[in-house]
């Protein structure tokens, strides 16, 4: 073996001067490649924005507050989009919050060892379901679900609220919102159970040594201790319903109006865009609808930013740093 | 000690965590019937003909989905020759390469892409390929695939290289190989398991994507006709199935949900076999 290098070392001499200059490009050939990811961000900002130029300079402001969308006129007004987006959010993080905390809770303190990596295999299976098939179960099963019983119901019970009127449709902001909760459930889960296992054991054992139950000892020792990786973790959630486009188109019914009722039809900022933009005539009314997707991109890039730095903190934490 | 506060927080402590049963009772719960339910619809509308025909007009029986299946993978092939390699450098870079400043930045704009709406994808796609062209194209949805894809595949291999021990990078240094081949014949093969996740990761990912395609891939009647033309692809045929009225398209549309969260399925169990075996 030794002798048989020796006798290369000529040839070797020659491919290590060849390769001396691999070793100054290669690393330069990689960075050229991760800058790729970051001319990708910084170019859809770009075209975006350019592209939105000439509806951003016919409105201006008023387009966040008009709720006109008319194509014949060219008068365009992100109100109920926005408000639509909004509106589903909140009803898929009023359902998806504490029933994604309560399964983490479960994947960390509670469940027997054997189920810990099963379960979250199969909550996790949950996300790698595709949008496009949620919104076809959605569709024919969930739809009509939320028609009778769940809409009738409230109809019948909580109709003094102006939130629950109107005739049950069974596709509206409801229906969007519950779809969407179903959606965000395993990514709230997943982070969350991450922030939790990064709590140190030593937390929760001096907790129950002094008398306290497993109650709380969760909510006394571990949940204030990562409170921003949990805190993170809903944002994340906020993020992904925000920017969730097939499963919503298809259940949302898709009528532009600002409505208080849940029950009714809507729209939202990817839907209006997912419906139109291939029919919309150029000039202005494309850039109406590029300038919606210039402010989903706005808006859940700041919702990223916000989650990442306050995972990141729980995980720097966990690194003790 | 007080009895009465003693069995009040028994209590408490008993019926809060019975609701985190509940709670992960309900995320599973919701897995099982929104897969069994999909796969149960679509067993009983999937045939023959589903993989051997094109689409015919409403009103006439059969029917299938060849062009849109071919269309998929076409798809995703082409959006994974342009991510993978992408991905996989930037994860070299981010793994063995970069100071801790660029990773930083490159790794949270990695994470804002990853986090971007797919929709803004599509836009985004039609903007810098589509309207320049002037056609709807599969290449330009291939792009907007792999736009999707990279960030996946980036971070994926980062973590994988990272977790090869420092011991074999310094006994390659030792037989006198340079950086550069230590990487590609040490490195990336020992983190290859790692590496080949992410990308099927990737692929599970863009292979259900609806969103991009809408307004690139756009769909077409009439199969494949050139990657500078409109194509067709299981997941935007679902969606159109799904919202008409007819009876059969409906069908055709729980056959092709059933193919496509059949794949995606495989893949996932396939992928959490290999990071199993490679844990142990």
């Amino acid at each position: 073996m030794v002798q048989a290098k020796v006798v290369q070392t000529g040839i070797l001499k020659r491919w290590r001067h060849w390769t001396g200059a691999g070793d100054k490009t290669f690393p330069k050939l990689t960075l050229v490649f991760a800058l790729v990811i970051v001319a990708l961000l910084v170019g859809t900002i770009i075209v975006l924005g350019i592209e939105a130029v000439p509806a951003i300079r016919k409105f201006g402001l008023s387009f966040f507050t008009s709720t006109n969308w008319n194509a014949v006129t060219e008068q365009f007004g992100a109100l109920p989009a926005i408000y639509g987006t909004l509106v589903s959010a909140l009803i898929a993080l009023i359902i998806a919050v504490p029933i994604s905390l309560g399964a983490a809770i479960f994947l960390v303190e509670l469940a027997p060892n054997w189920m810990r990596a099963p379960s979250s295999f199969l909550i996790e299976m949950l996300a790698s379901i595709p949008s496009v098939i949620i919104g076809l179960w959605g569709l024919f099963v969930l739809v009509p679900f939320i028609r009778s019983p769940i809409e009738s119901w409230l109809g019948g019970h909580l109709g003094f609220l102006p939130l629950f009127q109107g005739p049950p449709f069974g596709v509206g902001f409801l229906s969007a919102g519950v779809i969407l909760a179903i959606m965000i459930i395993p990514i709230i889960t997943a982070v969350s159970r991450d922030a939790m296992q990064a709590v140190p054991d030593t937390q929760r054992e001096a907790m129950l040594s002094l008398g306290a139950t497993r109650w709380e000892t969760i909510s006394k020792a571990v949940i204030p201790y990562c409170r921003s990786g949990l805190v993170g973790a809903v944002i994340l959630g906020l993020g992904r319903a925000l920017g969730e486009t097939m499963a919503v188109t298809m259940v949302i019914g898709n009528s532009y109006n600002l409505t208080d009722s849940l029950f009714s039809p809507g729209a939202t900022i990817a839907s209006k865009i997912a419906l139109e933009f291939s029919e919309a005539s150029p000039g202005v009314p494309v850039a109406a609808l590029v300038e919606l997707a210039l402010v989903l991109f706005a808006v859940t890039f700041i919702v990223n930013v916000v989650a990442r730095v306050l995972v990141w903190r729980m995980t720097a934490l966990k690194a003790g740093k | 000690m007080n009895e009465r506060g003693y069995l009040r927080r028994k209590w408490t402590n008993k019926i809060i965590l019975g609701l985190c049963y509940t709670a992960a009772g309900i995320a599973i719960a919701l897995l099982l019937i929104i897969l069994g339910y999909t796969l149960f619809k679509g067993v009983g509308s999937i045939n023959l003909d589903f993989f051997t025909q094109g689409a015919k007009p409403p009103g006439e029986v059969g029917g299938g989905m060849r062009n849109e299946i071919l269309g998929t993978l076409i798809l995703v092939a082409l959006g994974s020759v342009i991510a993978i390699p992408i991905g996989l450098m930037a994860g070299i870079y981010l793994s063995e390469f970069g100071n801790s400043k660029v990773n930083a930045t490159i790794r949270f704009t990695a994470d804002i892409l990853a986090g971007m709406p797919s929709i803004v994808v599509g836009v985004f796609a039609y903007a810098i390929i589509v309207r320049p062209l002037q056609s709807y194209s599969a290449w330009s949805a291939g792009i907007a695939l792999a736009m999707i894809m990279i960030p996946v595949v980036a971070r994926t291999a980062e973590e994988a290289m990272k977790l090869v021990p420092n011991t074999m990078r310094e006994a390659a240094l030792a037989l006198g190989i340079t950086r550069w081949r230590s990487v590609v014949s040490v490195i990336v093969p020992g983190a290859l398991t790692g590496i080949v996740t992410g990308i099927m990761l990737g692929v599970a990912r863009i292979a259900g994507e609806t969103a991009p395609l809408l307004f690139t891939a756009f769909g077409s009647y009439f199969g494949y006709k050139g990657l500078n033309q409109p194509i067709g692809a299981l997941p935007l045929q679902i969606y159109k199935y799904a919202l008409s009225p007819y009876k059969d398209w409906q069908q055709q549309a729980w056959a092709g949900a059933f193919l496509l969260i059949l794949m995606v399925l495989v893949i996932s169990i396939v992928v959490r076999w290999i990071s199993r075996r490679k844990t142990r």
